[in-house]
């Protein structure tokens, strides 16, 4: 048979109609029309140079549910996070306040850190792990995610902290840093334990005055900025700029912020050397150990 | 009286946008205006997948796992890949309010047409004596789909399921697939264990594919058997058994084994007691700028039986005997170029089945004692090579253009005799899916699609005509659909 021709017009037909008369957003109950308030941006990720032009694409397909069309973290979705159940509301853009930072409180990240943040995504939060796309993709919405704040053309990123060599793992560090949690008073929104229920867990909020909760180190190997040590001391130095969580860079030394990871490491629920250490210290030592928040006699 | 409403989020109020349907009233009409009314339908295959309630659950749009709902993406293949979980800790069911429940519907209301030529018809209708004539048959109207009401995600953190009961146009069910999945053995991406019923790991899939009319609704290679052969079996049918899959940590490298009960996803053991093994690996590549580039190959090997035990005659379900070999093997990729807004999907695949599956006799006799077995050397196996090049144009995650030209050719016919192009098939595929809504929540595709195929002395898959080859061995039959349709899911 013969394609009839007319047959092929009407279809044509109705593609020509369809495309001139509502190819846009007509029956959107979201708004795709993107707002930022920049000229375009690039981002410098190793060899790869991202192109916000390009990322405008990808943040609509990907982003704009959560993070908005605004970037201002109210998209669709963003009603939906229940907040009680511990996820995290959107990072909002337009602000250029970022958590996970290789660069002190207060200062921008680098593309790198925002592309790090990318790939590895949130744990117990709804942003997933972007790994699967492509680097050249997550380069491109790194750039193009700084064209919500104007702070990304009037200052420039901080420079990485230098992270020194990580101290020793042995059990004199562990105590070290077991006392550092007890007298910073860390245990007070994470915890004795690290289950994040410490006495003011209930009462923390973000920088907009959403209900955040303190990480819960019993329950796995990811933190929310990384999976290593030297990520766990990140956090520390620079601080989770948005979040309760504050920068202990003005007041602890390096050599205790290591004595504090190899702490926390016990705390977790894999076979790591920091357990071990401290397994084998507790089972002879186990009635020497003063529970972490106990109020000492006469309340001092 | 027609009334689209632009809820456009920073607005104060809805904004209404009158004409939107009015225009598509206008272009049924038309349609309708424009060809003659008709008769039967056949049923059309619209099997393609899509699950918004994920979407609900975890607050991505359509578009972040989906190249074009249903086709999945990278990220959407990861996700799937992981046991519908996006491995942040928080996908078991107990993160979940306690009243959402994983369940999502899918129905296509459609207008649709079918021609096709070459058809064996009485030449006078209605008469018990007329003669036989080649007629062109038409038919057109508004018709549904069959209907999708699929259940899937997570029974415990590492445990998923699938449940997918799946009607035809009637309301008749079956169950489409149905497995569990234990996810991530020993805490590694590269052990997971399915089993049920399930789609084969065809990488190009056909039930997440953007073609649901009659004869584009289907690969004709992934079903193709030559005129005569009894192997019914198809890598496009969900299969029954068992299967171990991997993947890295970004599904760029992927491989499945599959053993499977060589019934074709019958249930109720109808066949035999055969397995085969379906097998499949890919590998993909960052190709910069252009987009992420995959390569990958696949392997169908199996046995079908050419006859049964019979007990006063009547063939015993399950006992199918005579087992006889038969293969399907083949490559594809998947290629994006211009920041992936164009994807290039090729596919080829070799067939081969044993000579007594392709003349459709019992294997417990000697071919020279069947009648159409002449002489030595006319009855041979079938063998064929078949694939397709299809390609989407991702205007914008709402919008994309879908084409295909597909092609089987029959490299040893079953006999000798069978002129060499018997069961040729050539297949074209063109349209395009606009989804005036894309969000988190439901899905809506406005499709139109027009596909035609070509094949030589067979009936189209597609099922449309009158289910008859065509008179001459070698007489050509095009078989066209034109669709036009709503594709939702909820």
């Amino acid at each position: 048979m013969k394609p009839r021709v007319e047959l092929l017009a009407l279809f044509l037909g109705a593609a020509l109609l369809m495309l001139t008369a509502g190819a846009g957003p007509c029956f959107a109950q979201i708004d795709i029309n993107i707002h930022t308030v920049t000229g375009p941006m690039e981002s410098h990720i190793g060899d790869v140079t991202g192109h916000s032009e390009v990322g405008r694409q990808y943040y609509r397909r990907f982003c704009i549910g959560c993070h908005g069309p605004d970037g201002d973290g109210e998209g669709e979705n963003a009603k939906w996070f229940d907040t009680t159940m511990g996820f995290a509301k959107p990072r909002d853009f337009t602000t250029a306040v970022f958590e996970c930072r290789s660069t002190p409180t207060g200062t921008l990240p680098t593309d790198q850190d925002l592309f790090n943040a990318m790939t590895r995504g949130f744990v117990t939060t709804n942003m997933p792990q972007w790994r699967p796309l492509i680097p050249q993709e997550r380069a491109d919405l790194v750039a193009f995610i700084k064209t919500f704040s104007r702070k990304w053309e009037t200052q420039k990123p901080g420079t990485p902290i230098t992270i020194p060599p990580e101290t020793p793992i042995n059990i004199e560090s562990i105590l070290r840093g077991r006392e550092l949690f007890s007298s910073l008073q860390c245990w007070k929104c994470h915890g004795p334990e690290g289950k994040g229920n410490g006495p003011a867990a209930a009462t923390l909020t973000d920088d907009k005055g959403n209900p955040i909760r303190p990480y819960n180190f019993s329950i796995g190997d990811r933190f929310k900025c990384g999976t290593s040590n030297e990520d766990l001391y990140r956090i520390f130095m620079t601080g989770l700029d948005g979040s309760p969580m504050p920068s202990f860079a003005d007041l602890i030394q390096p050599n205790q912020a290591w004595d504090l990871v190899h702490f926390l490491r016990t705390l977790q629920p894999m076979a790591t050397p920091e357990a071990a250490e401290w397994k084998t210290y507790a089972s002879a030592h186990g009635k020497e150990i003063k529970p972490i928040g106990a109020e000492p006699p006469g309340g001092n | 009286m027609f009334e689209c409403v632009l809820l456009v989020s920073k607005a104060k109020k809805p904004i209404p946008v009158r004409g939107i349907f009015a225009v598509l009233a206008l272009l049924a009409g038309a349609l309708l205006a424009a060809v003659p009314p008709a008769a039967a339908l056949p049923g059309s295959h619209m099997k393609v997948r899509a699950i918004p309630a994920f979407a609900r659950k975890y607050g991505l749009p359509c578009s972040a796992c989906h190249t074009a709902w249903p086709e999945l993406n990278n990220f959407g293949t990861v996700f799937r890949d992981n046991g519908y979980q996006l491995m942040n800790d928080r996908d078991s069911p107990i993160w979940q309010n306690p009243s959402y429940f994983p369940i999502t519907m899918r129905m296509t209301p459609n207008w649709h047409l079918e021609n096709t030529t070459n058809q064996q018809v009485d030449s006078v209708p209605g008469g018990a004596t007329g003669t036989l004539v080649s007629k062109t048959v038409q038919v057109n109207g508004f018709d549904l789909s069959g209907m999708d009401l699929w259940t899937a995600g997570t029974l415990y953190k590492n445990i998923s399921f699938s449940l997918l009961p799946s009607s035809d146009n009637t309301g008749a069910f079956h169950f489409e697939n149905a497995f569990v999945r234990f996810d991530n053995l020993g805490h590694s991406t590269w052990f997971n264990l399915k089993v049920g019923k399930f789609e084969l790991d065809n990488w190009i899939s056909e039930k997440r594919f953007l073609f649901l009319s009659n004869n584009g609704g289907l690969y004709q290679t992934y079903h193709f058997a030559p005129l005569g052969d009894i192997n019914g079996v198809g890598i496009g049918d969900n299969q029954l058994g068992v299967e171990l899959a991997g993947h890295s940590a970004n599904s760029y490298t992927r491989y499945s084994v599959s053993l499977l009960s060589d019934n074709d996803g019958n249930v109720g053991l109808p066949s035999n007691r055969g397995y085969s093994v379906f097998m499949a690996f890919s590998q993909a590549f960052n190709g910069g700028s252009q987009g992420l580039q995959r390569i990958g190959a696949y392997a169908l090997v199996g046995q079908q039986p050419t006859y049964f035990m019979t007990s006063s005659t009547v063939p015993i379900p399950g006992e199918g005997i005579g087992n006889k070999p038969y293969y399907r093997v083949g490559f594809n990729g998947d290629f994006f170029l211009f920041h992936s807004k164009l994807e290039i999907l090729p596919l080829y695949m070799h067939g081969y089945d044993n000579v007594y599956l392709g003349i459709g006799e019992p294997s417990n006799a000697p071919l020279l004692s069947y009648a159409q077995c002449t002489a030595p050397g006319v009855c041979r196996a079938p063998e064929w090579n078949g694939g397709f090049v299809e390609a989407h144009y991702y205007y914008s995650p709402q919008l994309v253009m879908i084409g295909r030209y597909e092609l089987i050719r029959m490299s040893q016919q079953a006999l000798s005799t069978n002129p060499g192009n018997q069961s040729n098939i050539d297949a074209y595929s063109i349209g395009y899916r606009w989804y005036p809504i894309m969000f988190s929540r439901a899905g809506l595709a406005f499709h139109n699609e027009y596909s035609i195929t070509k094949s030589i002395g067979i009936v189209p898959l597609s099922g449309d005509g009158v289910g008859l080859p065509p008179l001459a061995a070698n007489g050509k039959v095009w078989s066209g659909s034109l669709l036009i349709g709503f594709d939702f899911d909820f």
